[in-house]
């Protein structure tokens, strides 16, 4: 039914140009691409944008009793339990949580990606050792891993990323290896090696673009997962060092006044759900303009 | 067309009347008409063939019938299906319930899909049994043994305690059969019920249709793609293309002049077994393909450290040759092991003896060592859907051989991709698109473009116009034809489809559970078959034509069910074969 409708009118090549534009044509995707945008922006920009110094403990940041100031006036969204400007240190924590949602997300995603697919393909003994490994580190306490890594390490933002990316990489690779396992009984596959195409060519011509929404499905997820992560580990003292701020850490100082001070908790976490729905609407997009199947829909 | 004045036989009582029957299936650019106006009467007794080529409508129609139409996406927009008194299009999912089973049934093609794999056969008949209130909850296990004594199941009793797995294809649709039948329906719809089966299986389940069809009385509305399988079958018969109705007309006068373009179009499309012209005798004498005792068997392995325990014997020493400008046919049922042997040819499976393509021995080789003989032979697979990579234009894939084995580049590419394209008749301006934007015959032709780019002197055609439509498989078979002539390919040309393999082989290799049981020329061994096992094959298939009432099948005495399972050290016995005329053996003592 769709085959021979309008054959001339649909574009072909998918540069990265073209890619962007289309994206941009669909509302939610460039929904997605704007709060990305912006919070790009706010991190890099955080020292010129940031209303007041995210450090700096005030007393006019608490009222009479000691407590944190609700939003509005002076603090447009309130100040922490120190007195600190709430939306300063969210502006400034958006670049930690940004390197931790996209820098170790992303390692995870290719590196277990790049396992599943490898043990997948191969089979027999690749698969019989790459994928004990994977359940080791499966049955192994992520949080513990975790606080083992940072405590062998010393903590700053990079290892606290390359220890999320150890934990987080195994789902993705199970769920990688699965797919390509079937994939590669498929008959075009089959059809490669009878043309006498090489691993790398079949492993990233024609298996990886088959398995694009599952890893963008899962590459999505895994942002939010990270970013919470990464907050989960500041609270047990070994992720990003107090006083430098992230979105995660900001809800885990402050969980315990959520009653009397709700906005400590709601707006970083508003951050976070924002950043895993935007992704989450880019990579759907993503997906649909990518396979040409469903070219020429919304 | 009005079905109102062609009744067929039986004692004419109306079980089933369809009129204007019209649906419609919402599509990105609005509704599109699937059937359109379909109106037809079904009698007590006799036979309806639905038949028409892929998106026709006549599953459609039987979905419509058994109100399980896709919701929302299909509707009955407009037209009536009355059974009795009783109006079916406006009947809500309860209601349907007790009509579903208890008057009207269905047989799907696939039997494997159709029974539930974690339930016993008793379970799943008994459930039907009991949903319907047929009989008492103590009775449902005896009823159901007596089902599948009705529908001539081998060893019934064992039967009931087993699950679908453990049964063959054609056993399978016996359940599914049995199940049909459980409330004795007034109406039994199959859904192309042997498309899935071997052809001698197919020829079983068919007779056991009709039988069960004389004893009951049941309306049979049988939907099919396969005029062999109508001429067999069918009283009336009632011709389907993109859901309109082309013809609709007693099964003889249908056959002996069919009254449309489109049916006669159809029926001259038909490959008919012994109907094939001869064929010129290859005059190149060089033999471009030499197999020599080639075996191939894969592990089953089990037990606590996965050792092997027992080996499937799917290739058991088998030789053969290909001259040039040849064309062999490799023929028999699923799991004979053809396909292996293709498989074997370009090094897709593991496997021993001695394999030389074009004088050169591959025996040993990696995959690495392999490829530069993969330009000498390349294959066709069975689903041009499944066969083509969805993500890549098709241009980019027709000339991906010539990237990978590094013969062109850059605009080079382009001027191939082109020229194959015209050599496969396909217009170069689809070189661009992407394979679900292509008919089943297209993407077959693209397939067979792909094959020829890296110019290679043999071509295995692993079942290649079996998915295909009729009049679209005459068209591939040609294309395939005209090649060999034009260019001096080879063919091994592997099928389970007599009549086809009629059309196209110069020789032919008949096999059975991974050994060969008789080979020669064409003529000699479809005309002049010696081993029992070929006669079954050729009888079992379907003769397009009415009047002539296929024999029944010869008795299966020597070559009952049998497995190619072995336990490690262990084989069949190597059957050899015996000269019965010039180059035509056959595994038999006396000749």
């Amino acid at each position: 039914m769709s085959a021979a409708a309008d054959p001339a009118a649909r574009p072909r090549r998918k540069g990265a140009g073209d890619v962007l534009r289309q994206l941009l044509q669909r509302p939610r995707a460039a929904f997605g691409l704007i709060v990305i945008a912006a919070m790009v922006l706010a991190a890099v920009f955080a020292p010129i944008i940031m209303p007041a110094d995210p450090f700096a403990q005030s007393f006019d940041g608490l009222d009479l009793m000691g407590a944190p100031l609700p939003p509005g006036g002076e603090y447009p969204l309130g100040t922490d339990l120190l007195g600190r400007d709430l939306a300063s240190r969210l502006i400034l924590g958006t670049r930690t949580s940004l390197i931790i949602g996209v820098l170790a997300n992303g390692i995870a995603v290719v590196l277990g990606a790049g396992v599943g697919i490898t043990a997948g393909y191969f089979g027999g003994w690749t698969a019989a050792i790459l994928m004990r490994f994977t359940d080791l580190m499966m049955a192994f306490p992520a949080l513990l891993l975790a606080i083992v890594l940072a405590a062998i390490f010393q903590p700053s933002l990079l290892i606290v990323a390359l220890v999320i990316a150890m934990v987080n990489w195994v789902q993705m690779s199970r769920v990688i290896y699965t797919e390509t396992r079937s994939l590669a009984e498929r008959e075009f596959i089959q059809v490669q090696r009878a043309i006498g195409s090489g691993p790398i060519r079949i492993l990233f011509r024609h298996l990886l673009p088959h398995l694009l929404s599952t890893i963008i499905v899962f590459g999505t997820l895994g942002i939010s997962t990270t970013v919470l992560l990464e907050a989960t580990l500041s609270y047990l003292g070994v992720g990003v060092q107090p006083p430098m701020p992230s979105w995660g850490n900001i809800i885990f100082e402050n969980q315990t006044y959520f009653s009397s001070a709700p906005w400590l908790v709601f707006f970083p976490g508003l951050l976070i759900v924002l950043l895993a729905l935007a992704f989450n609407l880019v990579g759907d997009a993503l997906r649909d303009i990518l396979d040409p199947t469903l070219r020429g829909r919304h | 067309m009005s079905g109102a004045e062609d009744i067929g036989p039986g004692d004419g009582r109306l079980v089933l009347t369809v009129r204007d029957l019209t649906i419609q299936v919402a599509t990105e650019t609005g509704a599109t008409t699937v059937l359109d106006a379909l109106s037809f009467d079904l009698v007590r007794g006799e036979t309806l063939a639905l038949a028409g080529e892929s998106g026709s409508g006549k599953s459609m129609t039987a979905l419509a019938i058994m109100g399980l139409l896709p919701q929302p996406m299909a509707r009955i927009a407009q037209g009536s299906i009355r059974m009795g008194d009783t109006e079916l299009t406006g009947l809500g999912e309860r209601g349907y319930r007790k009509v579903r089973s208890n008057r009207i049934a269905m047989i799907f093609q696939e039997p494997m899909t159709s029974l539930n794999p974690l339930m016993t056969v008793e379970r799943q008949i008994c459930e039907v049994l009991l949903e319907h209130g047929v009989c008492a909850r103590g009775a449902a296990s005896k009823r159901a043994l007596r089902l599948l004594q009705d529908v001539r199941l081998t060893e019934p009793e064992r039967r009931l305690s087993q699950y679908p797995h453990e049964l063959s294809g054609g056993m399978r649709q016996r359940v599914m059969i049995a199940m049909a039948l459980a409330c004795d329906p007034e109406i039994l719809i199959a859904d192309e019920p042997t498309t899935a089966l071997d052809v001698t299986v197919q020829a079983e389940i068919l007779d056991l249709i009709r039988t069960l069809q004389a004893e009951h009385g049941t309306a049979l509305l049988m939907i099919t793609h396969d005029m062999g399988v109508v001429a067999e079958m069918a009283d009336r018969v009632i011709v389907l293309r993109d859901g309109k109705v082309e013809e609709s007309a007693p099964v003889r006068e249908l056959f002996a002049a069919p009254r449309s373009d489109y049916a006669r179009a159809l029926l001259a499309a038909v490959p008919q077994l012994g109907a094939a012209p001869d064929r010129p005798a290859p005059s190149g004498a060089r033999k471009v393909i030499e197999v020599d005792d080639l075996s191939v068997r894969f592990d089953i392995s089990g037990g606590l450290f996965n050792r092997t325990v027992a080996r499937v014997h799917a290739v058991e020493g088998i030789s053969f040759y290909i001259r040039e400008r040849e064309t062999l046919a490799l023929v028999g049922e699923s799991g004979c092991g053809k396909s292996t042997i293709g498989k074997a040819l370009l090094g897709l499976v593991p496997w021993e003896g001695s394999i030389r393509i074009g004088g050169v021995q591959t025996r040993g080789r990696s995959r690495a060592a392999m490829r530069p003989l993969l330009r000498d032979i390349q294959m066709v697979f069975q689903d041009p859907g499944a066969s083509l990579d969805a993500r890549m234009s098709v241009g980019e894939q027709v000339v991906e051989p010539l990237r990978v084995h590094g013969l062109a580049s850059g605009s080079e590419l382009a001027d191939r991709a082109e020229w194959l394209f015209r050599r496969v008749g396909l217009s170069p301006d689809m070189l661009s698109r992407y394979p679900h934007e292509f008919s089943g015959g297209q993407r077959q032709r693209v397939c067979v473009a792909r094959a020829l780019s890296l110019s290679p002197k043999v071509i295995v055609a692993d079942e290649s116009v079996s998915a295909l439509d009729v009049s679209v498989q005459a068209q591939v078979l040609d294309l395939l034809q005209e090649l060999q002539e034009e260019d001096g390919l080879s063919y091994l040309f592997i099928s389970h489809d007599m009549a086809v393999i009629d059309q196209v082989a110069d020789r032919v290799v008949v096999m059975r559970l991974g050994e060969v049981v008789e080979e020669g020329p064409r003529d000699a061994v479809l005309r002049d078959p010696r081993h029992p096992y070929t006669r079954r094959l050729l009888a079992a298939v379907p003769v397009p034509d009415p009047t002539r009432q296929r024999p029944p099948l010869p008795d299966a005495a020597g070559i009952e069910e049998d497995s190619p399972i072995f336990a490690v050290g262990s084989g069949p016995a190597r059957v050899e074969l015996h000269d019965m005329s010039q180059g035509h053996r056959a595994a038999l003592t006396a000749p």
